[in-house]
């Protein structure tokens, strides 16, 4: 009595989905591609992502390798194995709790500051293991910067939030530091916001800016990967679609890692789609595969939005 | 249905009422507290005023209560609360930031917390004992500045440790977490970040801590400071009197004159008090105006 009603009421919002993307894009689309024949989010054709040949071809930036993850007893990541090719777009989705953001904290060692956590196995940057014994952490996270889950701004001005990454790693000359935070608002469409306001305290912005003005903090180091954990959650349409295009824009310098709840957008801005339940890899591969084409059936009823 | 609905009334009117004689309770012990304050000030204001005057301030001690005054006491505390700060601000502060962003939780961080804990609490003369046989006589500073100001060092310690320690653990994780993901290094994050956005509750703990040096009369008995003093403190080795010990001094005189003349004293106390918490104030205003969390 009640599976069958779930089926259904699960398949009709599927299908919603489908025409209201189909419907979307043949207002912005001139051209009428085959209509998409199951899965709810559709691959824009405009913004084509890495082709598989390419992915396979571009050098790992990051390998992870077997890895196991424990808060206290209780482990939170099993057996995990991907590869993030770099300057590409790899998109983590799962249910929550499944344990996006501690891979994704293992990547920069994020998850050293919580207590009697430990990591098994190894994850590479460059080839180099960054849990290696000689390793300087310092130096890996201003490789690997990262934009947090919760916005996290510091509780001063807007300028000083951003020069603040420039300035631990030593520069000193404030012209330049005005050019470094016009550059990252700019690029984290922010600016027009903010520009006539930057000795103003970041904590007086709202949800959306702030999370904004993170990213232009995290984008002010120049790191080398980009590890964003939600990095939309809190904002409106028309941010989300310039921190995409900053995605698209950004992915021929960096790498970049973003865990997203919203299918759609993992499907308009990744290359590469990771899928995690319950602290397991379940799938990865392009996005084109793993959305048209997923080989698991918890995939493929995740991103039909059967479940979680 | 109609018993129920009394039931439900009842429970309502009674809660209610508990809540409102609590509300009462509190507002009695509030406003009682207030009348003895006030009582207190205004004794000791009807007292000292007649007695307040320039000579007040700019005299020696004497014999002739109309001459009295209490320079030395004066510039003795100065000198003590000035040193004492100079000592435990840079300890102090720098004991909480090892304990609270250094230290690794141990069985010896926990030994050394749960003493730095226990420790405020002993009763100053122990420390004023302390003191004697460490700085007086151990070190032959003497009944000196230096001596009495290293006492009264001991005993705001651990106030200065705990609360600075209290403010560094309000500051939210996640602001350390932002400043380590850009490649800040911990003494980075540590001086950059967690020290300015807890300084408004460290510059409340310092100023409790130096109100408590500057009305402690008991360590400094103990350690041989004396009331009579015929010179202002030029240097740490010189012998010093001290605010309190001025006022103890005069209030147990048998002339009427010396009463007023202590609670003269008490006044200039408050008023150095005072000052103090009007510097905390700005700074605080300075610098705690764009931390709201
Ligand atoms: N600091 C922590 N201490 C203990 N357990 C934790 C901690 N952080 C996360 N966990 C647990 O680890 C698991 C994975 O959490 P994680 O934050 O990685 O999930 P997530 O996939 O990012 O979820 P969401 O999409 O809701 O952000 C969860 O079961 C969570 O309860
Ligand atoms: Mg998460």
């Amino acid at each position: 009595m009640v599976s069958p009603l779930k089926t259904r009421s699960g398949t009709a919002s599927a299908t919603d989905a489908t025409q209201h993307n189909t419907e979307a894009m043949s207002n912005t689309v001139t051209d009428l591609r085959p209509k998409p024949t199951l899965k709810a989010p559709a691959i824009d054709p405009t913004r084509p992502g890495r082709s598989a040949d390419e992915l396979a071809d571009a050098p790992a930036k990051i390998n992870v390798a077997d890895v196991d993850f424990y808060y206290g007893a209780k482990q939170a990541l099993f057996g995990i194995d991907l590869v993030v090719p770099e300057r590409c777009v790899t998109a983590f989705i799962g249910p929550s709790g499944c344990g996006k953001s501690t891979l994704l904290r293992c990547m920069n060692r994020m998850n050293d500051m919580i207590d009697e956590s430990s990591v098994k196995g190894s994850i590479t940057l460059d080839g180099q293991d960054i849990y290696g014994p000689r390793v300087d952490v310092v130096e890996l996270r201003k490789r690997v910067g990262m934009v947090f889950q919760k916005s996290n701004p510091f509780p001063k001005s807007i300028f000083d939030n951003i020069a603040y990454g420039p300035r631990v790693a030593g520069e000193r000359n404030k012209a330049r530091l005005y050019e470094i935070t016009e550059r990252c608002l700019r690029h984290s469409a922010l600016w027009e916001e903010v520009k006539d306001r930057l000795d103003d305290s970041a904590l007086a912005l709202s949800g959306g800016q702030q999370q904004r003005l993170c990213i232009a903090r995290a984008l002010a180091t120049e790191p080398q990967v980009l590890l964003m954990d939600e990095p939309a959650s809190a904002l409106d349409p028309a941010s989300t679609s310039r921190i995409e295009d900053l995605i698209f824009e950004l992915k021929d310098q960096y790498t970049i890692v973003i865990v997203t709840h919203n299918m759609q957008q993992a499907a308009r801005v990744s290359d590469q789609t990771a899928f995690f339940f319950e602290g397991k890899l379940i799938e990865a591969g392009t996005t084109t595969d793993v959305f048209t084409n997923p080989t698991k059936k918890q995939t493929e009823d995740y991103i039909t939005g059967r479940f979680g | 249905m109609s018993r129920n609905a009394d039931i439900h009334s009842l429970e309502i009117k009674r809660s209610y009422l508990g809540s409102s004689l609590f509300g009462w309770l509190c507002a009695a012990a509030t406003y009682i507290c207030i009348a003895v304050l006030v009582g207190l000030l205004v004794t000791v204001l009807v007292n000292g005023v007649p007695w307040l005057s320039w000579t007040l301030l700019t005299s020696f001690p004497s014999r002739d209560p109309a001459k009295a005054g209490v320079l030395p006491a004066l510039a003795g505390s100065l000198w003590l609360i000035g040193i004492t700060a100079l000592v435990s601000i840079p300890t102090g502060v720098g004991a909480a930031v090892y304990l609270e962003e250094y230290a690794n939780s141990s069985w010896w961080r926990k030994l050394v917390q749960l003493n730095i804990s226990n420790l405020a609490g002993v009763p100053s003369i122990v420390y004023g004992i302390l003191g004697l046989g460490l700085f007086v006589r151990a070190m032959s500073l003497e009944r000196s500045v230096i001596a009495g100001a290293l006492t009264l060092t001991l005993v705001v310690l651990p106030i200065v440790i705990l609360s600075t320690q209290e403010a560094l653990r309000a500051v939210p994780s996640t602001i350390r977490q932002a400043s380590y993901a850009l490649g800040a290094t911990r003494w980075q994050t540590v001086w950059l970040q967690v020290l300015p956005a807890a300084l408004p509750g460290v510059m409340t703990g310092v100023i409790l801590a130096i109100a408590r040096a500057l009305g402690e009369a008991a360590p400094l008995v103990a350690v041989g400071a004396v009331a009579f003093v015929a010179f202002v403190p030029q240097s740490l080795g010189d012998e010093f009197s001290a605010l309190p010990l001025q006022i103890f001094n005069w209030a147990e005189r048998p002339q009427e004159e010396f009463h007023g003349l202590a609670s003269a004293a008490i006044v200039v106390l408050l008023a150095v008090l005072i000052l103090l918490n009007t510097g905390a104030v700005l700074v605080r205003a300075k610098y705690g105006r764009r931390i709201k969390w």
